[in-house]
C-alpha cells in the first residue's frame, strides 16, 4: 500500500487525522463485537457448556470430520468433472467447425446462466425417480452433477481465455512448421493455456468447496448439514454454526494462499498466469480477463 | 399441487427480482464502504476491512442464510418482521444476500481502483490539482470504468444466487421449484422454465454489462 494510487504520504496533519479515524474504526468494530457478544449472552449461546464440545472427540468424529469429508468429497469430485467438461468444451469453442463451436458456446453460456441450486434440485428429482443410483448415493450424484456442469463451464471460459492470451507467435509457429490448427491447439496452444490456468483453477476449487454448501437444500451430508444435526444434538446451535463457519474459511483461505503459491512459482519460471476468478481480486494490478458474456461467482 | 401455473411462475420470479433489487442496493452501499475502508490511507481501516472480505468470501451463502433463521431468529431472537414468517424469512435472505456480496462489490471496485496506473495521480498532483480534484477528475472516473466490467459479474452473481433463499423458505423461483418437483416429479420441462427464466434475467445484463465496459473502456 506505499505506492498507492489515491493518496501521498502523509503529512503530520494527516496523520493524526489517520489516528483519528483508526480510533473511530476500532471504536465502531469493538461496539459491533460487543452488540453480538451481548446478544449471544441474552440467549445463553456464550455458555461454556456450549463450547466445551468442540473439544470433545466425539463431536469431531461424529459430526465434523463427517461433515467435512463429505464437502471434500462433492467438491474433488466435481473439480476433477469439471475439469475434463472443461477442457472438452473450451476446445469446442476454439474448435475451427463452425458447428461445434456453436454448440459448445450455446452450453457453456447456459450452464454459466443457471443457478447452480436450479440444476441441483432438478437432477436430484430426475436421480430419485428413475432410481439411477441408489438412494445413500443420490444427493452426492445430483451435487455433483449441479457442480461439474456450472463450474466446467466456467473452466471452459478459462481455456478459452487462456489461449487467447497466447502470443499469436504460438499458433503461428505451429501453422509454419506444417501442423493443422487442431494439432497447434493440442500439442502447443493448450499445455500452455493450462499450465497458465493453474492458479486460476485452484481458485476455483473455493466456489465448488463453498457451493457444495447447496446440498444442504437435498440433503446431502456435508459440512453445513453435519453442523445443524451436532447443533441440534448438543443444543448449542450458534457456536455450531460459528464453528462450520470457521472451517469453511480456513479451507477455503488455504485454497487461496494455495493458488497464490502456484501463481508464485509460475511467474518464477516466467510464464504468465491467468487471473482467476477467485484469485483476481486480489491479484493486485493486474486487469480482470473480459471473458464477455454472463458469469461471475456463484454462493 | 396441481399444474404449474404460468401466474405461480410469474409471481415466484417477480420475488426473485425482488430480493436481486433489495439486495443489490445493500451490497452495493455496504460494499462500497468497505472498499472505501480498504483503500484509506488508515491501517486499521484496511484491516478491517480485508478481515470482513475474507471472512465473508470464504463462508458459503447457504451457511449464512441458514444461520440468519436457526441461529439468528430462533436461537438469537433476532426478528426482522416480527408479525409474519414470510416477512422474516425474506428480510433475512436480503440482509444476507447484501452482506455476502459486499464482499465481492468490494473486491471489484478495488480493481477498478488497481487498474489506475500511479502515473496518473502523480501526473495530476504535479499539475498542482488538490486532493479532492485528483480523486473527482482523473482517478475515479477511470476507477469506476474499470469496475464495471467486475461489477457485472457480480450483479449476475447475485441474482443467480437469490435461490439460495429458499433453503429459508422463500417462495422465489428456487422455492416454487422445489416445491413442483416434490409434488410433480421432476422433469426436463419444469426445469426448462426456471432455467429459460434466469437466462432471460441475466443474459441481457451479460451482455450490457460486456457492451458497457468495451465502450468505456479506458484506453492505454
Amino acid at each position: 500500500m506505499s505506492t498507492s494510487v489515491l493518496f501521498d504520504a502523509p503529512g503530520p496533519r494527516a496523520r493524526r487525522r489517520h489516528a483519528l479515524l483508526a480510533l473511530l474504526g476500532l471504536v465502531i468494530a469493538v461496539g459491533v463485537l460487543f452488540l453480538v457478544l451481548r446478544k449471544m449472552s441474552a440467549a445463553g449461546q456464550l455458555q461454556k457448556d456450549l463450547w466445551t464440545p468442540f473439544f470433545t472427540a466425539e463431536a469431531w468424529t461424529q459430526y465434523l470430520l463427517p461433515g467435512i469429508w463429505g464437502t471434500f468429497k462433492a467438491a474433488l469430485i466435481s473439480m476433477v468433472l469439471a475439469g475434463i467438461f472443461g477442457i472438452v468444451f473450451g476446445m469446442g469453442r476454439l474448435s475451427h467447425v463452425t458447428a461445434v463451436r456453436w454448440v459448445s458456446g450455446v452450453v457453456v453460456e447456459f450452464f454459466r446462466a443457471v443457478p447452480v441450486l436450479i440444476m441441483m434440485i432438478f437432477f436430484f428429482g430426475v436421480y430419485a425417480q428413475n432410481n439411477v443410483f441408489n438412494s445413500e448415493l443420490n444427493p452426492l450424484a445430483a451435487v455433483v452433477t449441479g457442480l461439474t456442469l456450472y463450474n466446467g463451464s466456467v473452466v471452459a471460459e478459462l481455456v478459452r481465455s487462456g489461449v487467447y492470451s497466447l502470443p499469436r507467435g504460438q499458433s503461428e509457429a505451429g501453422v509454419s512448421i506444417g501442423l493443422t490448427p487442431s494439432q497447434v491447439l493440442r500439442s502447443i496452444e493448450l499445455p500452455q493455456a493450462l499450465t497458465a490456468m493453474l492458479p486460476a483453477l485452484i481458485g476455483q476449487m473455493v466456489v465448488v468447496l463453498k457451493d457444495s454448501a447447496l446440498g444442504y437444500a437435498i440433503t446431502y451430508l456435508e459440512l453445513l448439514t453435519w453442523s445443524k444435526t451436532l447443533g441440534s444434538a448438543y443444543a448449542n446451535t450458534v457456536p455450531a454454526y460459528i464453528v462450520a463457519a470457521v472451517l469453511f474459511i480456513t479451507m477455503n483461505y488455504l485454497m487461496t494462499v494455495l493458488a497464490r503459491q502456484a501463481e508464485q512459482r509460475l511467474s518464477r519460471r516466467g510464464r504468465t498466469t491467468l487471473p482467476g476468478v477467485a484469485t483476481a481480486p486480489t491479484g493486485g494490478d493486474v486487469e480482470p480477463v473480459p471473458t464477455g458474456g454472463i458469469g461471475g461467482w456463484s454462493g | 399441487m396441481g399444474d404449474l401455473s404460468f401466474a405461480a411462475v410469474l409471481s415466484a420470479f417477480w420475488l426473485t427480482i425482488q430480493l436481486a433489487l433489495f439486495s443489490a442496493v445493500g451490497a452495493l452501499v455496504l460494499g462500497t464502504i468497505i472498499a472505501v475502508m480498504r483503500v484509506s490511507p488508515v491501517r486499521v481501516l484496511q484491516m478491517l476491512g480485508t478481515w470482513y472480505v475474507n471472512t465473508f468470501r470464504n463462508t458459503p451463502l447457504t451457511l449464512l442464510m441458514v444461520f440468519g433463521i436457526l441461529g439468528a431468529t430462533y436461537t438469537l431472537g433476532i426478528n426482522l418482521a416480527p408479525s409474519s414468517i414470510n416477512d422474516n424469512n425474506f428480510r433475512w435472505a436480503v440482509v444476507m444476500l447484501s452482506v455476502y456480496h459486499a464482499a465481492f462489490v468490494c473486491e471489484a471496485l478495488r480493481s477498478g481502483v488497481n487498474t489506475v496506473p500511479a502515473g496518473q495521480a502523480e501526473a495530476a498532483r504535479a499539475m498542482g490539482l488538490t486532493f479532492g480534484q485528483t480523486m473527482s477528475q482523473v482517478i475515479l472516473p477511470q476507477a469506476f470504468r474499470g469496475a464495471i466490467a467486475p461489477l457485472g459479474s457480480t450483479l449476475i452473481a447475485l441474482i443467480k444466487n437469490t435461490t439460495v433463499a429458499a433453503v429459508i423458505g422463500n417462495q422465489e423461483a428456487a422455492g416454487l421449484m422445489s416445491e413442483t418437483v416434490e409434488n410433480q416429479g421432476s422433469s426436463i420441462g419444469i426445469f426448462l422454465i426456471f432455467a429459460l427464466g434466469f437466462v432471460i434475467l441475466t443474459l441481457p445484463l451479460g451482455l450490457l454489462f460486456t457492451s458497457m465496459s468495451r465502450r468505456l473502456v479506458v484506453k492505454r
